[in-house]
């Protein structure tokens, strides 16, 4: 049985349907990518995973537990196994690096301030911002936030971590410190879903890569499928665009 | 300016400072109490018109209602209103309560615009983030959006408050004997208007100027830094 299982999942931005009967699951230990062209859904469907946005219809389930979108006491509960790291880092404006990964453990999770405080500091080491422990987000690089993000959201320690497009607003430069960071996590068998354009990686650090379209998945496979003989022609024809610079 | 020195002496006398010192009192106590009750009132309205905080829609619309209506309302208008509301009411209020209450509604409606707009300053995303992390809608106003929203807030309330300070002056038309009234008074009983008005003209810049400086203490101890 998959660790996460979502069946015939569909959302609406409003009247605007975004996501449409889509079906994924992922293994733990897993690392699952989605491409697709802008507008396919890839964001939505991590929203609506971790109920920032109310699925139509569909049925997920974690560890063979159907989650009820609808309740808060179980979306707190799915929420807890999720932690997502969004485009624009989102960090608190009004908090350092240290704070920004402190603050959910010790508010929400009540846990000990000072073992928090031990663990967020290993943490900032780990995605190299030791340095930067008491540093505002307006005074770091998008690389430096995006890593301080990824910290924050260990700290939660999810068992399944979302990416969103966490390099798609860095200067060309920075991509690479996050997408080592990403590196250092998927050798320790964290499991990710991975909303990527860097395709280079998604095909390095990915056991299947989802390939969406129209809010639909269109093909679903290993990255040597996707990337060297898809089977949809909607899927080819956008591996040989994106491939082609 | 001699006949204006002779005059001081005779206007400063024991008993009239005491009389101004009241009458001072009064506006100070009518715009502090207003602007307190006013406040708070209006930041209730404001957090039920916050979707993240309340997700009720009706009482959204209350919210919206109270606000759009109170803030057009003259002030002069409204202080009869709540005058009469009371006698109609049967409810014996002084003249003190029947200002203090005017004040406050008129305060809560414009404060709840100025928190509204200062809420939604802050960036949706902050509220997302809190959101996906679990905290509720209450913690991260708490710890996330007021603290970046207060910086908005501040200014713009505050500059409100010090134009309640001197609508309260309108409340001499009911008799309550706060600074205007009061130099009407002198005025009446012979002293020039010079005298009467440039001194409560003083009193009055000095409860402003106050509400100023506390107004910058609160901004500075109220909004988060974002820089070391």
């Amino acid at each position: 049985m998959p660790h996460l299982a979502i069946d015939n999942l569909s959302a609406d931005y409003g009247d605007q349907p975004i996501l449409r009967e889509v079906s994924l699951s992922v293994e733990r230990g897993e690392i699952v990518s989605i491409i697709g062209p802008s507008g396919s859904g890839k964001s939505t469907l991590l929203r609506v995973l971790t109920g920032l946005l109310k699925p139509r219809s569909g049925v997920v389930s974690i560890a063979g537990a159907q989650v009820d979108y609808t309740s808060a006491r179980t979306l707190r509960a799915v929420r807890d196994r999720f932690a997502i790291v969004f485009q624009q880092y989102n960090l608190f404006q009004n908090m350092t690096a240290l704070r920004n990964v402190t603050i959910a453990p010790v508010v929400v999770k009540k846990r000990d301030a000072g073992e928090v405080d031990v663990e967020a500091r290993a943490l900032l080491a780990k995605v190299g911002l030791s340095h930067r422990i008491d540093a505002y987000p307006d005074e770091m690089s998008g690389g430096q936030q995006q890593r301080v993000a990824i910290a924050r959201a260990l700290a939660l320690r999810p068992e399944i971590l979302l990416l969103d497009e966490v390099t798609s607003a860095l200067d060309p430069e920075l991509v690479s410190e996050v997408l080592d960071t990403i590196r250092l996590l998927a050798s320790d068998g964290m499991t990710m879903i991975i909303v990527s354009h860097e395709m280079g990686f998604v095909r390095e650090v990915s056991s299947k890569v989802v390939f969406m379209a129209d809010g639909k998945v269109v093909e679903t496979g290993p990255p040597a499928q996707i990337f060297d003989a898809p089977q949809t022609e909607r899927c080819g024809d956008f591996v040989r665009r994106i491939l082609k610079h | 300016m001699g006949a204006l020195f002779e005059e001081a002496s005779r206007f400063f006398t024991y008993y009239n400072l005491i009389f101004l010192g009241q009458a001072f009192a009064y506006t100070a106590l009518l715009s502090l109490v207003g602007c307190l009750a006013g406040f708070c009132f209006g930041f209730g309205l404001a957090l039920v018109r916050n979707r993240h905080i309340v997700s009720f829609a009706p009482a959204r619309y209350a919210a919206v209602l109270f606000v759009e209506l109170f803030r057009r309302i003259p002030f002069l208008v409204l202080l009869m209103v709540v005058f009469f509301g009371f006698q109609l009411a049967g409810f014996d209020a002084s003249m003190f309560t029947v200002a203090a209450t005017t004040v406050a509604l008129s305060a809560a409606a414009f404060s709840a615009e100025n928190i509204r707009a200062g809420l939604e300053s802050v960036h949706v995303n902050q509220w997302e983030a809190a959101e996906a992390m679990n905290m509720g809608g209450l913690a991260a106003l708490r710890r996330v959006v007021l603290p970046q929203a207060w910086r908005v807030i501040i200014p713009p309330s505050m500059t409100y408050a010090v134009g309640l300070v001197k609508n309260t002056s309108i409340a001499s038309q009911i008799g309550v004997l706060e600074l205007t009234y009061a130099a009407k008074i002198l005025n009446q009983k012979g002293f020039s208007a010079a005298m009467c008005f440039g001194t409560i003209l003083i009193l009055y810049f000095v409860l402003c100027y106050s509400l100023n400086a506390f107004a910058a203490a609160m901004e500075r101890r109220l909004a988060a830094p974002r820089h070391r």
